[in-house]
């Protein structure tokens, strides 16, 4: 192993211009007036991600490039399809939620619990972004754990940032308490297939585990017992059943922008490594973790969506949403292992457009936050009246979930995924699935329908300061409109991402 | 595909796009101009009247069963295209739709203006819905289909739950419900078709003629499942007993326009839904439930009359005298014969008509009095004649007087029907006397009679109100003497997709002489 290596920069120029903007806003803080601060800030921290999506976009056209490589062969960090497909749903997810986060640092801002400080905010969400964009492209085990680690670091202060909020407060102790046992047990996974494969790169434990395999018992136990449990870790960070209990309360505590970049922007990471590990890394031991993804897929989508049902919170519901998202964005990596290219693709095309309507629907909440600020699902009767564009791009993104017209993308994304299990022979997981979608459609329907119960209030003028956030939710519907109408490029994408 | 096809135009989608241009030049015109909005949108739906007028000139009914075809992939990964097109059905219904909706745009001249709502929202989203049925109509991509189905629903919604009656909230989300229950099943349906077509012709295709020429011979049970999956889904629309709760309560808060393209229109995409999938695409299904199908059609018939004669409210009347009228529908569409499949189509422009005018006159009479209620009316036609002349014929078109045109299509309905099911038939005949009992009722109870207090003052018809009757009118008296252009597009159509479930008629054993195929 040589000592120097040679670093291509522009492999890395995503990550890097995430993490320069981000240490640029904390020292605009120390040296600008409060004036000028809250004009500075976040157009910086905007322009700086907008930088980074230009960097994947140019990163995208050309062909894969790697950096950090071993001189035994095999590259620690991997710019290839796969990476630039999910560093742009991160990066386009976080130009939305910093357009969203907008009215949380301003000063004139009434609605409670009031601002969080604009420098700290913007810094740890670059550099949550600058973890999770490494995790797309990190190609050995302790790569993807750094990048996880500094996925999840920032982001514990983000959910509790707001100053004098208990919520806030113990929604972040109990994403720090699980993430921090879910991490322990991913290193300890990662460990044992350290031990048995001796290596650390995802091909040569492929390999290694492909010759322990066909051998010998108890090694390939060892083996198994760590790829189970690095699935576990990955578990928590997608908030899949049984490892979710902290999203839902995670959620609600924290400012809702935040989570819905948690519900997002994360989610998307820990897919990313989730399907490196399995696909590249874990795959002849497909056997192995293939139906125990499959029950968790199963166990996801139905826990989520039947505790969904009983929601009187807008942003618990939607919590509980994403947890049986996760269950139908983890049904096609169950397929049998000759279908798991197109398993892979249906995740993909899933999480992109999943994307879209889940941080639509939260920007929604943002702005129907302004009007009531409990958030309770009733007093979403009659929003048509008092804010007939926020009920009208709302209703998109709930049917969008819940795959009706007219939010077709959501519908596209479900064939998509009921065909990869169909194809790849688990049609037991397509059936569970498809009750599950009914299920959906109960309480994303209920919500719609009571927004457009026709009630006599007048239209309530928006307030100034929301334009940012209605930028935001604008983009949002825009891309799923587009997806309603031709999500042809988002499935090509998709599948020439899966091409590995 | 068509190479016979007498043109390439692309008719269908000029004209579902005219009215989303007039949508669009509503929402750009200022809040305050009324008299602009109301302008932009009478202009729109005339000039897609007209085009739909130069579509049907140029139509040969002797040409290929789809013309004007446009066919493009839209979503390559699931095999949906965007693929119009229209056969001699299509087009009498495009014809149909085109020409009420300038009668219910000037019919709801005045609505929306007392100020609490928009003008505009109102005639963009009448012109909106247009653009959709015009749509649903012309689409020959199952998928395009079921996307514009379900949007149909949407303006109509905020039609009924906007612009309705004290209860209009109830009646929108009732409607609501309803459609989407039957929206849900139809898209399981249309997944299954998928799945099928993926399973029989290699590559899985929405595409309607791909679908039809592919032969799919599906098997006897999924059939059944599939057809069932679109049958309940065009029964909630059009709707058949006993999914038609939902009819009375939106016909009736609807406004008079909106009440006249909601049954008049959009409901006959339901009856168009079975001739356009249910019977060419799961053939042995069809003949196979027909039997119960027809039992259903002949119950609606005598149980929508029944409660149209216990009604005092006039809107809520015309709406049950629906129901009874889609059970005529219906069963000369399962009848299988080209007299009852094509006397089925007749029907359905017919109803369209008599009912938009049935709507029309109490919706004048209901504004004149300020209640819909049979017993706040008495001897209107001694003070405003012409209005009185309005109701009679309108009531008269709606019991199938011979000489107007809901008569002609009743006519073959019934033969169609006698041939192949004598005593569905029968039972029918009883569904007509109840109609007369009906409307010659409510004639004689809110026309006729001595002048009750609140009637003295009564205007006859404005000119407004005469422009918007008239036409109507006109239609039902020129239909009723001369059916025969109608006829001469629908009956090809019809054999057409009668072809898969009987491919030949049975020899009739009643003579026919008026207006059957020739």
């Amino acid at each position: 192993m040589s000592l120097t290596q040679s670093i291509d920069y522009a492999a890395i120029s995503p990550p890097l211009v995430v993490v320069v903007t981000a240490v640029a806003v904390l020292l605009a803080d120390l040296f600008v007036s409060a004036e000028v601060r809250r004009r500075l800030l976040a157009p910086l921290a905007l322009a700086g991600t907008l930088g980074a999506l230009g960097a994947t976009a140019w990163l995208a056209t050309g062909p894969a490039r790697s950096t950090f490589c071993l001189a035994g062969g095999g590259c620690s960090y991997v710019a290839d399809g796969f990476a630039t497909y999910f560093q742009t749903i991160v990066l386009a997810a976080l130009v939305v939620v910093l357009l969203l986060s907008y009215p949380l640092f301003d000063e004139r801002e009434r609605v409670p619990p009031g601002q969080v400080p604009a420098a700290e905010f913007l810094a740890l969400m670059l550099m949550s972004v600058s973890g999770m964009l490494v995790v797309a492209a990190g190609r050995d085990l302790l790569t993807l754990l750094i990048g996880l680690e500094v996925v999840s670091l920032p982001a514990f202060v983000l959910v509790g940032l707001r100053r004098g909020d208990p919520r806030g407060v113990e929604a972040a102790l109990k994403f720090f308490v699980f993430s921090v046992v879910s991490t322990a047990l991913t290193i300890y996974g990662i460990a044992l297939v350290y031990g048995t494969t001796g290596s650390i790169e995802l091909h040569h434990i492929a390999h290694a585990l492909s010759t322990r395999h066909a051998h010998s018992g108890a090694m390939s136990a060892t083996a198994a017992a760590g790829v189970v449990l690095v699935l576990v870790g990955f578990g928590f960070k997608i908030a899949a059943v049984p490892f979710h209990f902290w999203a839902p309360d995670t959620y609600q505590g924290a400012p809702v922008p935040v989570a819905a970049f948690l519900s997002v922007a994360s989610k998307a990471a820990g897919f990313a490594g989730l399907i490196v590990l399995l696909v590249v890394g874990f795959r002849p031991y497909a056997d192995v973790w293939g139906p125990a993804v499959g029950v968790l897929a199963a166990v996801s989508m139905t826990v989520g969506n039947l505790v969904a049902l009983r929601q009187r919170n807008v942003v618990r519901l939607l919590a509980w949403s994403t947890v049986a998202h996760a269950g139908y964005l983890l049904m096609p990596l169950a397929v049998a292992s000759s279908q798991l290219r197109e398993g892979v693709r249906a995740t993909l095309a899933y999480l992109g457009i999943y994307a879209a309507m889940n941080l639509g629907a939260f920007g929604c909440a943002v702005l129907v936050r302004r009007l009531h600020p409990r958030l309770a699902i009733e007093d979403l009767r009659g929003l048509v009246t008092r804010a007939p564009l926020t009920a009208v791009a709302f209703g998109l993104f709930l049917t969008a979930l819940a795959g009706l017209p007219p939010g077709v993308a959501g519908l596209f994304a479900k064939v998509v995924v009921f065909r990869a299990a169909v194809h790849g022979h688990v049609t037991w997981l397509a059936v569970v699935a498809a009750v599950n979608t009914v299920i959906g459609l109960a309480y994303y329907l209920r919500v719609a329908a009571l927004m457009f119960v026709p009630a006599d209030d007048a239209p309530v003028a928006p307030s100034s300061r929301t334009w940012s956030v209605s930028a935001g939710v604008a983009i949002a519907a825009a891309v799923t409109v587009v997806l309603s109408v031709y999500p042809q490029p988002l499935l090509h994408l998709a599948s020439t991402a899966a091409q590995r | 595909m068509d190479v016979t096809s007498s043109s390439n135009f692309p008719w269908v989608t000029v004209l579902a796009l005219l009215p989303l241009i007039g949508t669009l030049g509503i929402m750009l015109t200022p809040r305050e101009s009324h008299d602009t909005v109301k302008r932009v949108a009478l202009g729109t739906s005339l000039v897609t009247l007209a085009g739909t007028v130069a579509m049907c000139l140029e139509y040969k009914t002797n040409g290929a069963r789809f013309q004007f075809v446009q066919s493009y992939d839209w979503i390559k990964a699931f095999g949906v295209h965007y693929a119009v097109g229209v056969d001699g059905i299509a087009l009498v219904l495009i014809l149909m739709t085109a020409v009420l909706t300038p009668v219910i745009i000037l019919a709801s001249w005045h609505e929306a203006e007392d100020g609490k709502r928009g003008v505009r929202t109102f005639f963009a989203l009448l012109l909106a819905t247009e653009a959709i049925i015009l749509g649903v109509f012309g689409s020959l991509d199952v998928f395009l289909f079921y996307v514009l189905f379900e949007a149909m629903l949407i303006p109509i919604y905020f039609l009924i739950g906007s612009y309705g009656g004290p209860r209009r909230s109830y009646a929108a989300v009732k409607f609501l419900l309803y459609s989407l229950a039957g929206g849900l099943l139809m898209l399981v349906a249309v997944i299954a078709l998928f799945v099928v077509s993926a399973h029989r012709l290699k590559h899985g295709t929405f595409d309607y003629r791909a679908l039809l020429a592919g032969d799919l011979h599906i098997g006897h049970g999924e059939q059944v499942a599939l057809f069932l999956g679109f049958f309940i889904a065009f029964a909630i629309k059009a709707p058949l007993w006993p999914f038609h709760t939902w009819l009375p309560d939106a016909a009736a808060e609807a406004p008079t326009g909106v009440a006249v393209m909601l049954v008049g229109v959009l409901d006959k995409v339901g009856t168009f839904g079975f001739l356009r999938f249910c019977i060419p695409l799961f053939p042995w299904a069809a003949r196979e439930l027909a039997p119960y199908i027809l039992g259903l059609c002949v119950t609606g018939i005598l149980y929508g009359a029944l409660l149209a004669i216990g009604q005092r409210d006039m809107k809520r009347l015309v709406a049950y005298s629906s129901v009874s009228h889609f059970g005529f529908i219906a069963l000369g569409i399962f009848a299988f014969t080209t007299q009852g499949g094509s006397g089925a189509t007749l029907y359905m422009v017919n109803h369209a008509f008599s009912t938009g005018a049935l709507f029309l006159v109490v919706g004048f009479l209901a504004s004149r009095r300020g209640s819909r209620m049979i017993d706040d009316f008495g001897g209107a036609a001694k003070v405003a004649p012409w209005l009185g002349a309005a109701v009679l014929v309108a009531g008269l078109s709606a019991l199938s007087l011979p000489g107007l045109s809901t008569f002609v299509s009743e006519f073959l309905v019934l033969v169609g029907t006698f041939t192949v099911h004598r005593w569905f038939a029968v039972v029918a005949i009883f569904g007509i006397v109840l109609a007369a009992v009906y409307v010659l009722w409510m004639v004689q109870r809110t026309i006729h009679g001595p002048v009750r207090e609140g009637i003295e003052t009564f205007r006859d018809l404005g000119s407004r109100e005469a422009w918007v009757i008239a036409p109507v009118l006109a239609v039902i008296v020129v239909l009723g003497i001369y059916p025969k252009p109608l006829l001469d597009a629908i009956n090809p159509a019809v054999k057409h997709t009668f072809s898969t479930v009987r491919p030949h008629d049975p020899a009739p054993s009643v003579p026919v002489t008026l207006g059957g195929p020739r």
